[in-house]
């Protein structure tokens, strides 16, 4: 009986007219067209392009330029000692501004997930920064740094940890700390909301439940809170790495990569080759070995994943 | 006992207080050196406050520097790029939630991608492209690569607003008839009205906040967006910091509103992007 009835329903849809068949296979497409296009057009054909500038000689201001020259550029970029500075830079920056957001926004949404008055207020202004445009935190923070309109000399002078009111931002040993701040201060907020989501996600009958059995709340914390925080931590770590390590606009705004290429993250070089030195082609070298270690990070990520799953 | 949850109660306050102390004085301090008059600028320098306050600052900055102009081309790009990124959005996001088909998996997985490379790769080869186009140095060129680089974020984003709407409410309105677009524009859009103004939301400010492209593809005043505006004022006149500074607090000001119009869905939002700032 059943099968008939399948047959019969399929010999049914096999009844409708070619077009309308046709007509609903298509339509999932229809809607994503748009939107499909318009990535594969500014999108993925730059980044093919981008690919291949990195074998060729392309320099705005030089009409002869744009031949083929094989790995010329990577032959140069494996002296460029600036180049590995850049690198050595942005581990630095990654690693610092993803540690302190996260331990800094993780006690944040702590303190958050406790009920209190005016809670929703204060939700609203320890987010704030989030909301502030790139641009914008980087020169408020640079005017912060500065000794003329800033009081962030003054205060470290006051407190003995200079020896004069001076800039950070302009010392070669400390310019790279200026855009970590910064960026520490806007990043926060991030890290905070996916994490005080998640922290409302757990059922908090556990809590009570714990803390009738005797647990304190550092053990409560350990073994409730942090287990069930777990893969939100893990995802929101890794994702964040690879888009801190691609996100030079504070340094560009603070310090330009400078003084002398010190504070120069890989991002900010290639930005710096691109835009000041109008040279294409060495960007997109520097772009092309950038690509490659990030895949091979993600890469690193997914047999991490795949060996942690299989081990459990 | 009683002494202890005083204390901890305390602690949590004092530490709330902190991180809102920490939050807030970089954009207070943004605000007091914008409404300090030049003649007090330097010899109190550090004071909370100034002892007295004035708006000759603003006033300049709107009646004699091109800031009108600029806050205007922000405001026509970011808007654009909002709305045009939302129509399609929603367009693809519906696609993503209602239909399973045998391309979806490849389109999320673009989609995912171009949310994790380096966009700073894109410069010059976007630069070369759009220049023989006459499409740098223009606002339209902007709109295009935001739209672009905005797509792939919104449409997860709205995605996850389509799958809180239930599929029996379209169903019903086929079996009445109609078709499936005539379902999706006539039911399911206005349902999705919060999700679409929260689309718009995070679309004007990742639009409004761009920097690089901006920096890239525009060099003239006439189509200098606010990004590019305000840094070429401060590499021209790097000692007017009360000009600068009340340039500052306008363009903090749409950033602000839209912030407080898109408070509620912050999580679902970043959620969505993952990995978008």
């Amino acid at each position: 009986m059943d099968s008939l009835a399948a047959r019969d329903r399929g010999s049914r849809r096999d009844q409708r007219p070619l077009t309308q068949r046709l007509a609903d296979a298509s339509a999932p497409y229809l809607y994503s067209a748009p939107a499909l296009i318009l990535i594969v057009a500014v999108m993925l054909v730059p980044l093919v392009l981008g690919i291949s500038y990195a074998f060729r000689d392309i320099q705005l201001l030089n009409p002869f330029s744009g031949g083929f020259i094989g790995l010329d550029h990577f032959k140069v970029l494996s002296q460029d000692e600036n180049f590995y500075r850049a690198l050595r830079n942005t581990l630095w920056w990654t690693g610092w501004s993803v540690l302190l957001q996260f331990v800094f926004g993780l006690f944040l949404a702590l303190l958050l997930d406790k009920p209190f008055h005016g809670r929703a207020i204060v939700q609203a202004l320890v987010f704030l920064p989030w909301a502030v445009p790139s641009f914008l935190a980087g020169l408020n923070w640079s005017w912060l740094f500065n000794p003329v309109v800033g009081p962030l000399p003054h205060w470290a002078y006051a407190l003995g940890l200079m020896s004069e009111p001076a800039n950070i931002l302009s010392d070669p040993q400390l310019s790279m700390w200026g855009p970590i701040i910064a960026n520490v201060w806007w990043g926060i907020p991030f890290f905070a909301i996916t994490l005080l989501a998640a922290l409302q996600a757990i059922p908090r009958d556990l809590y009570e439940a714990a803390s009738i059995d005797g647990a304190g709340p550092v053990q409560r914390f350990i073994s409730i809170t942090l287990p069930f925080l777990a893969p939100t931590i893990a995802i929101t770590v890794l994702l964040r790495t690879v888009w801190i390590s691609n996100f030079a606009d504070l340094i560009i705004v603070m310090t330009n990569g400078g003084p002398a290429d010190r504070s120069q993250i890989v991002a900010s070089y290639i930005f710096t080759q691109a835009f000041k030195r109008l040279d294409f082609g060495y960007a997109s070298a520097i772009a092309l070995v950038l690509l490659v270690l990030l895949i091979t990070y993600s890469l690193l990520i997914v047999v991490l994943r795949q060996w942690l799953v299989s081990k459990d | 006992m009683i002494g202890k949850r005083i204390l901890s109660t305390l602690a949590h306050r004092l530490a709330i207080l902190a991180y809102v102390a920490f939050a807030l004085f970089p954009l207070y301090w943004l605000l007091k050196v914008s409404v300090t008059p030049n003649n007090l600028l330097y010899s109190e320098g550090i004071r909370m406050w100034p002892s007295q306050t004035s708006f000759e600052h603003f006033e300049f900055v709107l009646r004699h520097s091109e800031f009108p102009t600029f806050f205007k081309n922000s405001l026509i790009v970011s808007g654009s790029t909002a709305i045009i990124v939302t129509a399609l959005a929603s367009l693809a996001g519906y696609a993503m939630s209602r239909f399973n088909f045998r391309g979806k998996y490849w389109i999320v997985t673009l989609m995912l991608l171009t949310q994790m490379f380096p966009l700073v790769m894109l410069v010059a080869p976007i630069f070369k492209i759009l220049s023989p186009l006459g499409l740098t140095n223009s606002l339209t060129g902007l709109v295009i690569v935001y739209t672009a680089f905005n797509v792939p974020f919104a449409t997860f984003l709205m995605q996850s607003f389509f799958d809180g709407i239930p599929k029996d409410l379209e169903e019903a309105a086929m079996i009445d008839g109609a078709t499936q677009f005539v379902a999706f524009r006539q039911i399911i859009l206005p349902l999705t009205l919060p999700g679409i103004a929260a689309t718009l939301g995070f679309v004007f400010t990742a639009a409004w906040s761009e920097l690089l492209f901006s920096l890239m593809l525009i060099s003239g005043n006439d189509a200098a967006t606010f990004p590019v505006g305000l840094l070429s004022f401060v590499s021209k006149f790097s000692v007017d910091f009360g000009q600068m500074m009340a340039a500052g607090v306008l363009a903090l000001i749409p950033a602000c509103l839209f912030f407080l119009l898109i408070q509620r869905y912050l999580v679902q939002g970043l959620t969505a992007g993952a990995v978008k700032g």
